[in-house]
């Protein structure tokens, strides 16, 4: 096309994409291969010394994966993405690019508990030290800066939900101090928040959620801004010292704005391993084709069940952003003009044993730890996933005895909201 | 000419239409993009003639290098720039003393001398600063997606193959009247 820029919709549909330059093949293939032939010698060469474009190994680099990659960049409105096996691969490649031994980032305290773990104990044993620091409270990430800082990581809107972060005020101090800012934007997807809009440098995804939107297939995607000047600051050395893996090549001076979505794939994925398969990169893409109908469902119903649980009896209290009175509605009304999300938690006046009673009353929900599906979920987190925690960590992390977790879905809201009104009756 | 924004269409007709290329500033060292921008364009069709003094006569990529523009014994449609913007002066110099005249005066990525631009400008040429032509290409061709990159560019025209390789695309599409 011209110089025309594409709408949302038609970028989720084509981005990334075209007919198969060799069958014709109009929807993408799934380049279900380890490998790829060279064209001679010198071709092989120019391949693994990055010197010209093009595909040698699945876990490297894979046709179908690469559509997935052009695709979500362009959603974000970034330069350049890295498709990987888990959103949990796509955080250990961004900070495996970042960090070295001793290094410290700053990272909001309300995040995924996956994210938690992965920061306190797997990144420890890296030596890549977190310091919590609370969204709700600016003045607390300013406090965490010290000369070992090299980035800061949240969430746009944060797991267990209902939280939206202030991006541009957290932009603003990783901005004073130097450093990228890491935004996971899983639970918003870009079509209600584009978080490079926002200061964020780095997006990162969880394309297990929304982005496949199925629940059928494990991903994550790494997306680079082209907005950090690597060199300016040079405490990044994956940018900008010569590679020895590679020659001598300085990758930020090589690949300019996309240098870290560079950087991320030769220096963390090839090594580190954590490949996407051409087949789940084929079922995300599919999903995402749909992922503004999808999204703006999504949301439109959870606003609708978040008013109905509102005014339920046996309900103490909803935390959903897109309620008026709500502490983070006037955030969400500028950040997230389109809606809040489909991810919300509520507190049940019966507490514990009422959150154990609900999600075995249920019959349209499915109890289960994923969100992000196109069907509706739910999960006591009491005495699931935060059950190893004391009472009182249990509710730091917003997820207390009596506090239950809903990820709706794209099924017909009466029957969603007359799931949870039977469900309720029972208690 | 606005040189903070170029449209796609500008791009694709200078990589269209030019045919040699002299690099000036390439280096010999196979880390450095000088040269590698130098065996990415020859690869892709065009005819490519290095120019670094210190490497006259000797080989760079496999291709015979110049010490100036006008050594070159054919030519020129376009002239890349691979020097500090404080450098590009001299260079529009020389290759405005070419004869015929080259068509396009290209600066890379970091490379930008709105004066020097305006008086190529002023010859007739067309002119291109702070861009990579391999990028460029590999932008407009597709071949750029392979690396996750966002090409900004969308098609439901097929690519075409260039030659006998099986991971080279062409700028053409099939069904695009030429």
């Amino acid at each position: 096309m011209s110089d025309h820029t594409p709408g949302f919709s038609t970028l989720a549909i084509h981005a990334g994409a075209q007919p198969d330059p060799t069958t014709g093949a109009r929807a993408t293939p799934i380049y279900q291969t380890t490998s790829f032939v060279f064209d001679d010698v010198d071709h092989a060469a120019a391949l693994f010394g990055l010197q010209t474009f093009g595909n040698i190994y699945t876990r490297i680099g894979n046709p179908t994966v690469s559509v997935l990659e052009e695709r979500v960049a362009a959603l974000e409105g970034g330069t350049a993405a890295l498709g990987v096996a888990s959103g949990h691969a796509a955080q250990h490649l961004v900070f495996h690019t970042l960090l070295e031994p001793g290094d410290e980032f700053i990272a909001s305290r309300k995040l995924y508990g996956g994210s938690i773990n992965q920061f306190n104990h797997a990144f420890k044993s890296y030596g890549w030290n977190v310091v919590w620091a609370d969204p709700d409270d600016i003045s607390s990430f300013e406090a965490a800066v010290t000369p070992k800082t090299k980035a800061i990581f949240v969430e746009s809107i944060a797991n267990p939900g209902g939280i939206v972060t202030d991006l541009k005020a957290i932009s603003a101090v990783a901005k004073k101090a130097g450093v990228p800012l890491i935004v996971d934007n899983t639970l918003a997807t870009p079509y209600l928040w584009r978080p490079f809009e926002h200061g964020a440098d780095i997006v990162i995804h969880s394309a297990t959620k929304f982005l496949g939107g199925h629940g059928n297939s494990i991903g994550g995607v790494i997306v680079d801004g082209g907005t950090f000047d690597w060199t300016a600051s040079g405490r990044y050395p994956f940018l900008t010292k010569p590679r020895p893996e590679y020659q001598g090549i300085v990758l930020h001076e090589t690949f300019g704005n996309f240098a870290f979505a560079i950087a991320c794939r030769v220096l963390g994925l090839r090594d580190l391993g954590p490949a996407l398969s051409p087949f789940n990169a084929f079922l995300i893409l599919t999903g995402i084709e749909t992922l503004g109908l999808r999204v703006q469902k999504h949301s439109d119903n959870a606003l609708e069940v978040a008013k109905f649980l509102s005014q339920h009896p046996a309900v103490a209290g909803v935390n959903y952003a897109g309620l008026p009175g709500d502490r983070y509605y006037d955030l969400a009304k500028t950040y997230l003009p389109k809606g809040a999300g489909a991810v919300f938690t509520f507190r049940l006046k019966g507490g514990y044993e009422a959150g154990v009673s609900l999600v075995s009353n249920v019959e349209l929900f499915s109890h289960l730890a994923n969100i992000g599906d196109t069907r509706s979920l739910i999960i006591h987190p009491a005495s699931t996933t935060h059950r190893q925690l004391s009472d009182e960590q249990k509710t730091l992390a917003g997820a207390g005895p009596e506090v239950v977790r809903l990820s709706i879905g794209i099924e017909d809201a009466a029957d969603i909201i007359a799931d949870l009104d039977q469900a309720l009756a029972k208690l | 000419m606005d040189h903070d924004h170029y449209a796609d269409a500008y791009i694709r007709s200078i990589l269209s239409e030019v045919k040699t290329i002299a690099i000036v500033g390439a280096s010999a060292n196979a880390a450095r993009p000088s040269f590698f921008v130098t065996k990415y364009l020859a690869e892709r069709g065009f005819k490519v003639f290095p120019v670094n003094p210190g490497q006259a006569g000797k080989e760079i990529a496999g291709l015979l290098t110049y010490a100036t523009l006008k050594d070159i014994p054919e030519p020129i449609d376009m002239v890349d720039i691979f020097r500090a913007s404080e450098h590009v002066p001299q260079v529009v110099d020389d290759a405005l003393a070419l004869s015929p005249l080259p068509k396009v005066i290209w600066m890379q990525l970091t490379v930008r001398n709105d004066e020097a631009a305006s008086k190529a400008e002023a010859a007739g040429l067309k002119v291109v600063m702070n861009r990579c032509p391999k990028i460029e290409y590999a932008r407009l061709s597709g071949e750029i997606g392979w690396t996750g990159v966002n090409s900004r560019t969308i098609s439901s025209k097929r690519p075409l193959r260039l030659g006998q390789g099986v991971q080279r695309l062409s700028l053409d599409r099939s069904g695009w009247k030429k």
